[in-house]
This record gives C-alpha cells, sequence and structure tokens, in this order.
C-alpha cells in the first residue's frame, strides 16, 4: 500500500511529536477544542452510568450468580444468563474458528504474493464485504445460507455421525453452527484488512535479504514476515472475536433464539446480544428490565477488554 | 514490529534454508502456499459475489416503484411499499451525521494537534473504546438517555444513537488525516505570525480536506446500515410517514429485519427488495468515496 494514508508510514516519517502543542496559553479556540475532546469522555462515562445504574439492582440481587444460573424466567423473576453466555462464546469460537484461518491467508496474498494489478481489485472487494451492513447479511444468512448449511452440511454430517455430541441431537437450519459460519463471513473481511496492513508494515529489507539468500518466498514469509507481523496479527484477531461478540442484528435472525444449552452445534441457541433484541422492549417488570441491562453490561465489559487488549498488540493506528 | 531484530529460530550460517526435502521440496511447498493463499482470497471474493448475487437478483425480482414510494400495507393486501422507512432512514443519517460530524472533527483536530500528552492519549483510547461497543449497547443507553425523558420513541433519538456510533469514526479519520499535514506548514504559517487557532482554521484543515471528507462520508455508508441503534430509540413505524422528528419513525435496516423474520413470502421478498435499495446506496456512496479519494481508505473503517 503505497498510500499517504498509511498510519505506520507516517508514523516513521514523524521525528516531532507534531502538531500545535506549542506550551502557549490556551485561548477561546483551543478549549472550545478541549471541550469537544472531552464530549467523548462525557460519552463513555454515561454510558459506562447508565448501564451500572439500570444493572444494579439484578447486580445485588443476584450477585454473582448471575452469570452461572442457566434459568431465564421473568415470570418467576429467576434471572441467569449462563445460556446466553453460552451461545455468545460458541458462535463466537466457530467464527473464529472457521476464518483465522483463511483470513490470514487473504491477507498474506493481498500483502504479499498477489500480482501488482490483482491487489487493488482483490482489496476493494475485501472492503465491499467489510461494507455490507449486518441486517443484509442477516438476511441472507436466514433465508440462503443456512437452507443451504441444513442440506449440505448439517445433516449428512448428522446422519454421517449421530452419536457424536457435537453433530447430534435434531440438526436445525437456524442454529449455533449457522450463526458461526455467518459470523466468520462478517469478520474475516476485518481481520483481512487489518492484518494486511500490520503485514505491509512489516520490514522488507529483511524479506529481501532472505530471498537473496536463497530462501523461497514462502520461506521468506513463515520465517521473517509472520514472526515479525505475529503480535499484529494476533491483536487482528482478537479485535475479530470483539466484533463477533458484539455483533447482534445478523446472529439475532440466524442463531434460532431458544434458550438452551445444548453440546449440538446444530441446536439453536441464543446469545446476549439477540436477548437484547428481542426482550428489551417488551419487558415489564424493572427486575426484568435491569436483568437486561446488565446483559449489556456484560457485552460493554467484554468489548471494552477485547479493544483494549487488541489496540495493545496492533498499536495505536496501526489498524 | 521490532524491525531489524527479527532472525529466524535457527540463525546458524549455512543451516538456514537447508530443507531435507530438498530444492524441488522447497518449491513445491512454495508452490502449495502461494496456492492455498490465493484460493482463501478467492473464497472471501466468492462470498462477495454471493451475497450481492442474490441481493440483486431477489432485489430486482421484488422491486417496484410502488415499494420506493408507498407506506407497508398488511399482509396480503399487494403494493405496500417501504417509502416510510428510506425517508426514515435518511433523515436519521442526515441529523446523526450533522451531529457526528460536527462533534467528530474538532475532536480529531485536538487530537492531532495537542493529544501527545496523556489527555490526548487517554481521549484517543477512550474514541477506540467507543468504537468496540457494541452498537444495541448504545440504543440501550440512548434509550434511557432520551427515550424515557422524552416519553416517546423518535428520530431524535435514533439520530443521537448514530451520532454516538459515528463519532468515534469520524475522530479517528480526522486525526490521520489532520496528522498528514506536513509539520513545515505549521511551522510557516506560525513564522508569518498566524495565531495557532488561524494556523489550524486557515492552514491545517484545509490541507486535511480530502482526508476528513472521505472519513465521514464513510462513517456515513457505516451508520446507514446499521439496525441494532435504532430498535429501541426510532422503534420503527409501519403505519406512518415521519411527519415530525418527535414520533416513532421507520427505518429502512428495521423494515428489511422485521419483514425478513416473518413468515410470510411476500414480506421476504420486501425485505431482499429494502436490502436491495440499501446496498446499492452504500456502494454508491462507498464507490464515490474511493474514487474521490483515489485511494484505499480501509484501515479508517469501523
Amino acid at each position: 500500500m503505497t498510500t499517504a494514508q498509511d498510519p505506520s508510514k507516517t508514523r516513521r516519517r514523524r521525528v516531532l511529536p507534531g502538531g500545535l502543542s506549542t506550551g502557549q496559553r490556551f485561548h477561546l479556540f483551543e478549549w472550545t477544542l478541549v471541550a469537544f475532546a472531552f464530549s467523548i469522555v462525557l460519552v463513555t462515562v454515561l454510558t459506562l452510568f447508565i448501564l451500572f445504574k439500570g444493572a444494579w439492582p439484578a447486580i445485588v440481587r443476584y450477585g454473582p450468580a448471575f452469570v452461572v444460573h442457566q434459568y431465564w424466567d421473568p415470570v418467576s423473576e429467576h434471572f441467569g444468563a449462563l445460556t446466553y453466555i453460552f451461545g455468545t462464546i460458541v458462535t463466537s469460537a466457530l467464527a473464529l474458528l472457521f476464518s483465522v484461518g483463511v483470513s490470514i491467508c487473504a491477507a498474506l496474498y493481498l500483502a504479499e504474493m498477489a500480482p501488482r494489478w490483482l491487489r487493488a481489485p482483490f482489496s476493494f472487494v475485501v472492503e465491499l464485504l467489510a461494507a455490507v451492513p449486518s441486517v443484509v447479511y442477516g438476511l441472507w444468512g436466514l433465508l440462503v445460507m443456512a437452507p443451504w448449511l441444513y442440506r449440505y452440511i448439517e445433516s449428512p454430517l448428522n446422519s454421517l455421525f449421530p452419536r457424536f455430541p457435537l453433530f447430534g441431537g435434531t440438526p436445525r437450519a437456524t442454529s449455533l453452527f449457522t450463526a458461526g459460519v455467518l459470523l466468520a463471513i462478517m469478520i474475516s473481511p476485518f481481520i483481512t484488512a487489518v492484518s494486511r496492513d500490520v503485514i505491509l508494515s512489516a520490514s522488507r529489507t529483511l524479506k529481501e535479504g532472505s530471498i537473496g539468500l536463497g530462501a523461497t518466498h514462502w520461506e521468506a514469509i513463515w520465517t521473517l514476515i509472520l514472526p515479525a507481523s505475529s503480535r499484529g496479527i494476533f491483536g487482528a484477531v482478537v479485535l475479530g472475536l470483539g466484533r463477533a461478540m458484539g455483533e447482534t442484528m445478523a446472529v439475532t435472525m440466524v442463531v434460532g433464539n431458544t434458550p438452551q444449552i445444548k453440546a449440538s452445534l446444530f441446536a439453536p441457541g441464543y446469545t446476549l446480544g439477540s436477548v437484547l433484541v428481542n426482550e428489551f422492549t417488551e419487558a415489564s417488570i424493572p427486575i426484568y428490565l435491569s436483568a437486561l441491562m446488565e446483559l449489556g453490561l456484560l457485552l460493554f465489559a467484554v468489548s471494552v477488554l477485547m479493544n483494549a487488549a487488541a489496540r495493545i498488540l496492533v498499536g495505536r493506528m496501526a489498524r | 514490529m521490532n524491525n531489524g531484530t527479527h532472525l529466524p529460530a535457527s540463525n546458524e550460517p549455512g543451516t538456514l534454508y537447508r530443507n531435507p526435502g530438498g530444492r524441488r521440496k522447497r518449491h513445491a511447498i512454495d508452490r502449495l502456499m502461494n496456492f492455498v493463499c490465493c484460493g482463501s482470497t478467492a473464497l472471501l471474493a466468492l462470498m462477495v459475489a454471493l451475497v450481492l448475487y442474490y441481493v440483486a437478483a431477489e432485489g430486482l425480482a421484488s422491486i417496484s416503484w410502488k415499494f420506493l414510494v408507498h407506506l407497508p400495507r398488511p399482509v396480503g393486501v399487494p403494493g405496500g411499499g417501504m417509502g416510510n422507512g428510506i425517508l426514515g432512514s435518511i433523515i436519521m443519517v442526515l441529523m446523526g451525521s450533522a451531529l457526528g460530524i460536527s462533534v467528530g472533527v474538532p475532536v480529531g483536530i485536538y487530537l492531532a494537534e495537542y493529544g501527545n500528552g496523556n489527555t490526548g492519549n487517554s481521549i484517543r483510547f477512550l474514541t477506540e473504546v467507543m468504537n468496540g461497543i457494541p452498537t444495541i449497547v448504545s440504543g440501550v443507553v440512548v434509550y434511557w438517555l432520551v427515550v424515557v425523558p422524552m416519553h416517546t420513541f423518535s428520530a431524535y433519538a435514533g439520530a443521537i444513537a448514530l451520532a454516538i456510533i459515528m463519532l468515534p469514526l469520524v475522530s479517528r479519520a480526522t486525526e490521520v488525516a489532520v496528522r498528514q499535514v506536513p509539520q513545515s506548514w505549521r511551522e510557516a504559517s506560525i513564522a508569518l505570525g498566524a495565531t495557532p487557532a488561524r494556523t489550524i482554521w486557515s492552514v491545517v484543515t484545509p490541507g486535511a480536506r480530502t482526508g476528513i471528507i472521505t472519513g465521514a462520508l464513510l462513517a456515513v455508508a457505516r451508520i446507514a446500515g446499521e439496525t441494532a441503534p435504532l430498535l429501541f430509540t426510532s422503534f420503527g413505524n409501519d403505519v406512518q410517514w415521519p411527519t415530525h422528528l418527535g414520533m416513532a419513525t421507520a427505518g429502512l435496516p428495521l423494515q428489511i429485519f422485521v419483514y425478513a423474520m416473518s413468515p410470510y413470502s411476500e414480506w421476504k421478498s420486501q425485505a431482499w427488495a429494502g436490502a436491495f435499495v440499501l446496498v446499492m446506496g452504500l456502494l454508491l456512496l462507498n464507490v464515490v468515496v474511493r474514487a474521490f479519494a483515489g485511494r484505499s481508505a480501509i484501515s479508517m473503517q469501523g
């Protein structure tokens, strides 16, 4: 990527920290900028405050048991989030399983191997995949991909290995498996794009040297480029995981929305985001709403953790 | 990446690329991996093609003029459309973008010009945290902030939720663009006697204009497709055109969601038509932006 936009190059080129931090007194203009900047702090603090305030009654009433109890029964005011946590973890893990290899290979291809004339169009295509809204993925996943997966993957696997717990039970078109595959399609372009940028910012000279010493292209990538960018690629994967866990609409459309914990991947499930979508406007009693807010708080906490970790790994601007 | 310090596991002279399988095997592995990586990229491209093909085929089959200008009608009554959703989306995206851009751009300028200290780093970290918050959570927050005090779902609430999602995207794009402006421009401006404020206003921001506009438009494209933040804020509306901003307002992505999940096949084909309209709009925006910017801008996307 030879663009002026490449952040890593910017960073290298800049000797001084740059900008206008002249150390002189701030006037009205500067203070206005500061005020705008603090709107970010305000929004983040408000988000945290509202989530906490809303979730507080549930936190007090159910304590830590909230995350290990399975039953979610508004009528008897018994709330446990384990089913939804389980669904979120299983779908995101499947998504990572299906997307990591493909994404890293695609990133390597786009950054290192593809002929020059192919790089721009391929990159554009990957970016298109990232620009499609999640509701459109959901629609396609529900009406096209789910029946296809059911007929050509779930049913055959189920009848081949009826006793293998992961493939057992009665397969359903809308299932944890379907949600995992759809999430994989949704996060791949993202992981690919971030990894590609990371790989591009790794050193050229060592690779050229090793090829000059007789390494094949792949050996240069395997022994030099990949180790040098492994941290950033790992960060990209963590970012992708954060996205998969926070993704709501597409998952709601294909996961089946059935609160249960089954060993089978082909059984329908439920995720944190989906239960918010389906129940938030229907919560009739305060403690019910509060329990839902606690789910929101969980989702918030997980995504903040993932993002903070990923930032540290990828580096500040290199994404 | 600690440049220049990475050496292969075995760096003893002569053992570096000696492989028991010999030259032929090493080159076979090279070709194989090239093929695997090419195949992975092709697989991603195939996915794009599949999604777009179905959206285009199914969407074109059920789209009509009436779809674009009519209100939804009950199941079984022909001629219903998503006109109100399209209009509502345009209204909320415009309002949200106005808010998100007018706050996000100054934040980005601050981060680029004054953001190298601790305050700047913390605010930058917070924008990155904000960018990772699931959009459904933003919807929940705006529900408490706006919908509950106003006692009604509204286009205002929807627009604010969209603006919150947009804010970190715009501020990051602005920061990157402003940092591209050469430092010598600032020095020249200051040397000519301009105040820092004048320098930012007349030298730095104009210099970063292309980058800022590109980033802002990509962020608009991003929020235009958002569904989750609208669920609890604008709520959707199946029976009315948006006549004022303080009412529950339909949004195109919301209607696609509801129609796709319905059991009626005619509603499902309407969902395809809605998806077609949405995707065409976003593709157009993306292509225009990229043509305008003349380069890849993925690193600024959400």
